[in-house]
């Protein structure tokens, strides 16, 4: 792989340009690999990468039925934030948030990291309450957030109206080190590095069926013919029941639309992202200029990545009373994915009932935030039996009654 | 615009009067049940890629609970029926049959 450089530029630019190589390798499937990963998006490639990078195993193929980084990893509005209530989630989320602020480095890939801030705004004496309580818990848990008054919440967002009387701003919770990045290059600096390493990404193949044997995963069947593998890690997001079924066990989730949608891009106005859960939107400006902007899931069971007109209409709508210069913006372009839902609005790391077979999945409306750390804990569980990032995240625990409660700080999606 | 008709009040109700309520004919287990039949109960689903049979009430209308059919890949909906039915109607099995040959209530 050449590095990318400004001596590279400066290569390249002498020769015209010509000698720019494909970020991945487009390389044929082989007939075995140590591990596969179903799911070519921004948690299945980092589960690839760490699987390489931290544990020595790169025989991998990353398979991929549409093309990579299409589902969820290109669809979502880019928030990364560590703000969550319970300690195993702050583990996870900030171990992803700070992989974040070397990720460019770490994969010579500009993935746009902006820590620019993100204010969860506080409109009720509820979330005043649920706020600061959560600014306590992330003091506990070496989590860098802050509660914030009014006055500083529009310092920190001028477009923002503070006084209500319907919504008014009461504060807020600010983590100065949660921002976005651009959610197509954290998959493709994944997949550049993990082709780096030797693995296989396969597009346009489809797996249609896990094969097993005495209880154990021993490959699976594709629209490319049959591969063999030691150990196979489920990646699919919104499909992860479909794949689930093919190896044999049923998930707590429900898969639904989620949707979001841009602006006409316009002069930069807004420095900060800010989730409104009260008014039920979240909104931050992209470097082309446009606002960003997402609400709640659409309400009911849906794999066609496409959601319903009023949830847009509701989601806009409710942020002008916040926002009210929005109320003159043209909305650009709309689109949808597939969110898989759990019960507690925790995602599953875990071991399934089929050995050697592992599944990452449930992140539901918040996974772009955590990619980096999924990617992390999951190829240490998949490599060694366990991590400590996702121990608590296992499917066993909605049995046992061991719920990671974070219905408040998934924030409006639920 | 998801449309599903009442089966109560016969109105054809637009999903902004309704509230969605996830999968239908669940099999209720309570205090004494076994860990597996409680965990199925309460979380576990198909999650189906196709034919879905799900619970829907009518919020903004009569308020009552009924049940609908309808595929979750193509949004097409096979028909509604009262939720005081263990399983979905006869009318309502022919109804998906005709439209998918291939599909049968024990997949």
């Amino acid at each position: 792989m050449k590095r990318y450089s400004a001596f590279a530029i400066a290569r390249e630019a002498a020769n015209y340009h010509q000698g720019w190589e494909r970020a991945w390798a487009k390389r044929a499937l082989k007939k075995r690999y140590d591990a596969i990963i179903i799911g070519a998006g921004g948690h299945g490639l980092a589960s690839a990468y760490y699987l390489g990078k931290n544990h020595g195993i790169t025989n991998v193929a990353v398979l991929e039925k549409g093309w990579l980084g299409g589902g969820n990893t290109g669809r979502n509005t880019t928030i990364i934030r560590s703000n969550y209530l319970q300690d195993p989630s702050a583990a996870i989320y900030e171990k992803a948030r700070s992989l974040y602020e070397t990720l460019s480095q770490d994969l010579n890939y500009n993935v746009m990291f902006s820590p620019r801030g993100v204010i969860m705004l506080a409109q009720t004496h509820h979330e005043v309450r649920g706020y600061q309580r959560t600014a306590h818990a992330n003091a506990l848990q070496g989590v860098k957030t802050e509660w914030i008054g009014p006055e500083r919440v529009k310092q920190l967002c001028p477009i923002m109206n503070i006084e209500g009387p319907r919504y008014p701003v009461l504060g807020g919770l600010w983590q100065a080190r949660g921002g976005t990045a651009r959610h197509d290059a954290v998959a493709w600096g994944y997949a550049r590095a993990c082709s780096d390493m030797g693995m296989d990404i396969i597009q346009q193949c489809e797996v249609t069926g896990v094969t097993s044997e005495g209880g154990k995963v021993t490959g699976v069947q594709t629209s490319l013919g049959d591969i063999g593998c030691n150990s196979l890690g489920i990646v699919v997001a919104g499909h992860s029941s479909h794949v689930a079924e093919m190896a044999g066990f049923r998930l707590p989730i429900e898969s639904v639309a989620l949707q979001a949608l841009v602006s006409e891009p316009i002069k930069p106005c807004m420095d900060v992202v800010v989730m409104a859960n009260t008014v039920h939107g979240y909104m931050s400006q992209s470097d082309k200029g446009e606002m960003v902007i997402g609400g709640g899931t659409d309400g009911y069971n849906n794999y066609t990545q496409r959601g319903s007109f009023h949830h847009i209409e509701e989601t806009v709508r409710a942020l002008i009373e916040t926002f009210p210069m929005i109320s003159r913006l043209k909305m650009l372009r709309q689109w949808g994915g597939i969110v898989d839902v759990t019960g507690d609005r925790s995602p599953i790391l875990s071991k399934t009932p089929l050995e050697g077979c592992y599944i990452n999945c449930g992140w539901g409306t918040g996974g772009f935030k955590a990619i980096p750390g999924s990617g992390f804990g999951f190829a240490e569980l998949m490599a060694k039996g366990y991590s400590p990032l996702t121990a608590e995240f296992g499917m066993e625990r909605f049995r046992e009654g061991r719920f990671i409660d974070e219905s408040v700080a998934a924030g409006v999606a639920h | 615009m998801l449309t599903l008709k009442c089966p109560y009040c016969g109105v054809q109700a637009c999903e902004t009067e309704l509230s969605p309520g996830y999968e239908a004919h669940l099999k209720r287990f309570g205090p004494g049940s076994s860990d597996d039949d409680f965990e199925t109960y309460l979380f576990t689903r198909p999650n189906v890629k196709g034919v879905h049979f799900e619970r829907w009430r009518h919020a903004y209308g009569c308020g009552k609970w009924f049940l609908a059919a309808r595929c979750t890949t193509t949004l097409e909906v096979f028909g509604t029926y009262s939720a005081q039915v263990p399983a979905p109607p006869a009318e309502i099995i022919d109804a998906i049959k005709s439209k998918r040959p291939d599909w049968s209530p024990e997949t």
